[in-house]
């Protein structure tokens, strides 16, 4: 005799069965659909903006005209500007990283720069452009400038930098540490060479991943009115410069559509420079990271 | 007999002596504690710095004007030159427009993409998915500020014939796909700590994966999903280059999604592009304006670190 009847239980499980299929393939959809949309807007960009990409387009200033338009100021610009937020930014927030996981004690400082460091990760990046026009443009009269601008984008991802070198750290074995003071090393040494050389692999992935945001950030420059248009290189850290970001902007919000091609090929520059620097990170994430 | 294999006369008594007194070694060792709190310190400094560049610029602000007006007026007519006008709540409601336009594409598709990620996908559809994801929130706002632009608002208009150029809906939907990756990450990540074990037991009971999913999984990680949601609202709230390539110039206090808006940050977007010059109201007003969505994203984010903190389920 059987206690449980197959029909009965087919019957019931039909409907059930159906509606699992049914919501696995809603569910597919939806993945699919975000893809979908990164696929549109790339093959749009490249479509738009292919035409314009040639040899004058590099060499060109930023232009009123869509035809003599060119991206060197912007590209350089953005280039410099990456070189002072990489130094500043890594040197703070790594030394932020190592005095959280290595020297400080649990303590309510501590865990108030801790809690601290999170909501700064929340806050808007228009703000912190708000906060580089009070203090570096004003306050410390820098103006307009790459330092001013490199010192507020440093802020800006720091949080990023300090949360991706303390899990870089906190990933390096106690042992190797102990194994370090047991040879009589001191604590500064054991930092250096033996905890740091271990972590700098996931510093550094970390460090590239949050430059490649600082690149493509554009609303604090424009609050700390950083020009667009413009006819000269930086030639100091103190002069005058432009970004790619900030020329797309630019582009994007002209009346003519020869200017949206242009826009387009901005993009282009700007993203190819994104996949570089987001394949070095992965690069050196699979080629030098020890796993324990 | 233990120094013979050193250079010089020395035994390893006298080495680690020798260390011990060294003292720049010393030196160093009391430092750099010293010096990496400093950095530690500049955090802390960034915050306070944020906090009074703002209090002190409203502050300056509203000597001008009456706190009561900018936070309950209706119109927002800073460049009116006779008679301006600063009532907080159009470029509020600007905001909010883009906000909840913005959850409603992303929360159910975010949710979704990560039950399908979290429950149905294989390991490798998992690994091909997840990083494509990555890509879409590495995209920069100012390529889906053109994106929304110049694709989706002419696709929208042949839809919806009355559109404007510049209007709520096209940021708003552009905003909830530069939100979903986040939604859709953190929710997996929520998802996936649920035990298998929990999973299992719902499974021997006879239940199919969809009633799984949503009746075991979901409520499990209920905490860890909303957490998600609010910290993506919370970024559709400060999210800039969009709005202020899309969504236009015009603070209008209306429900009316077609036509043009301004929100918070496309409204100091405006003046900082402009020349207004130092010391102007205008100028004050982008701090009070700041000050104001600073508050509102503290908020936000503070809500879901307590979600997290609370609900969270302990397996």
């Amino acid at each position: 005799m059987k206690y449980i009847d197959d029909t009965v239980v087919m019957k019931r499980m039909k409907s059930r069965l159906k509606y699992n299929s049914l919501w696995k393939l809603i569910f597919l959809i939806a993945t699919s659909l975000a893809l979908l949309t990164l696929v549109i807007l790339l093959v749009r960009i490249v479509t738009q903006g292919s035409g314009h990409l040639n040899l004058d387009f590099f060499n060109n200033f930023g232009s009123r005209f869509p035809d003599k338009a060119g991206i060197k100021a912007a590209l350089i610009g953005s280039v410099l500007l990456m070189l002072i937020i990489a130094p500043v930014s890594m040197i703070l927030g790594v030394g932020t990283a190592i005095y959280l996981e290595e020297y400080a004690k649990k303590s309510k400082l501590t865990s108030f720069i801790q809690m601290n460091i999170s909501n700064l990760a929340g806050v808007p990046s228009i703000v912190f452009g708000l906060l580089g026009l009070t203090i570096f443009v004003r306050m410390l009269v820098l103006g307009k400038s790459l330092l001013a601008a490199g010192f507020t984008m440093s802020l800006l991802i720091l949080p990023v930098i300090i949360v991706a070198s303390q899990e870089a750290i906190r990933a390096v074995p106690k042992e190797q540490r102990e194994a370090s003071y047991g040879m009589g090393a001191t604590k500064w040494q054991t930092i250096t060479r033996v905890v740091l050389p271990a972590a700098i692999p996931g510093i550094l992935t970390g460090t590239i991943l949050a430059l490649s945001r600082a690149v493509g950030e554009t609303a604090p420059l424009v609050v700390l009115g950083i020009p667009v248009i413009l006819q000269f290189l930086p030639d100091s850290l103190l002069s005058q410069f432009t970004t790619l970001p900030l020329q797309i902007y630019d582009w994007a919000k002209r009346p003519q559509e020869e200017f949206q091609y242009v826009a387009s090929a901005g993009i282009i520059v700007l993203m190819i420079l994104l996949v570089i620097m987001n394949s070095i990170a992965i690069f050196i994430r699979n080629k030098f990271q020890k796993r324990y | 007999m233990a120094s013979q294999g050193l250079g010089k006369e020395q035994s390893i008594q006298e080495m680690i002596a020798r260390s011990r007194n060294n003292k720049g070694k010393k030196f160093i060792e009391k430092l750099m504690p010293i010096i990496l709190v400093i950095t530690a310190l500049i955090s802390v400094l960034t915050t306070i710095g944020i906090v009074f560049t703002l209090i002190f610029e409203t502050f300056e602000f509203f000597q001008r004007v009456s706190i009561t007006d900018y936070l309950f007026g209706k119109e927002w007519l800073p460049f009116s030159g006779s008679e301006p006008l600063y009532g907080i709540l159009p470029l509020v409601l600007g905001t909010l427009k883009v906000s909840v336009i913005a959850a409603c594409v992303a929360v159910p598709l975010g949710i979704a993409a990560a039950i399908y990620l979290s429950e149905y996908a294989s390991d490798k559809t998992r690994r091909t998915i997840k990083p494509i994801l990555e890509v879409l929130a590495g995209v920069p706002t100012i390529v889906y500020g053109f994106f929304a632009l110049t694709f989706v608002t002419p696709l929208l208009q042949e839809l919806i014939p009355s559109l404007k150029i510049f209007n709520a809906l096209s940021p708003g939907i552009v905003v909830g796909i530069m939100i979903l990756p986040m939604i859709a990450s953190l929710s997996e990540d929520a998802m996936s700590s649920v035990p298998n074990s929990i999973r299992e037991g719902a499974l021997a009971l006879g239940a199919t994966k969809l009633e799984v999913s949503i009746k075991v999984v979901l409520p499990a990680a209920i905490s860890g999903i909303i957490a998600s949601v609010v910290l993506a609202v919370s970024r559709a709230i400060g999210e800039t280059m969009i709005v202020s390539l899309a969504g236009g110039a015009t603070p209008t206090f209306d429900f009316n999604v077609t036509g043009s808006i301004q929100t918070m940050t496309a409204y100091i977007v405006q003046v900082s592009s402009g020349d207004a010059g130092y010391g102007t109201t205008i100028y004050y007003s982008i701090y009070a304006v700041g000050f104001t969505l600073f508050v509102f994203t503290l908020i936000m984010n503070l809500l879901a670190q307590y979600i997290s903190k609370r609900f969270r389920e302990e397996y």
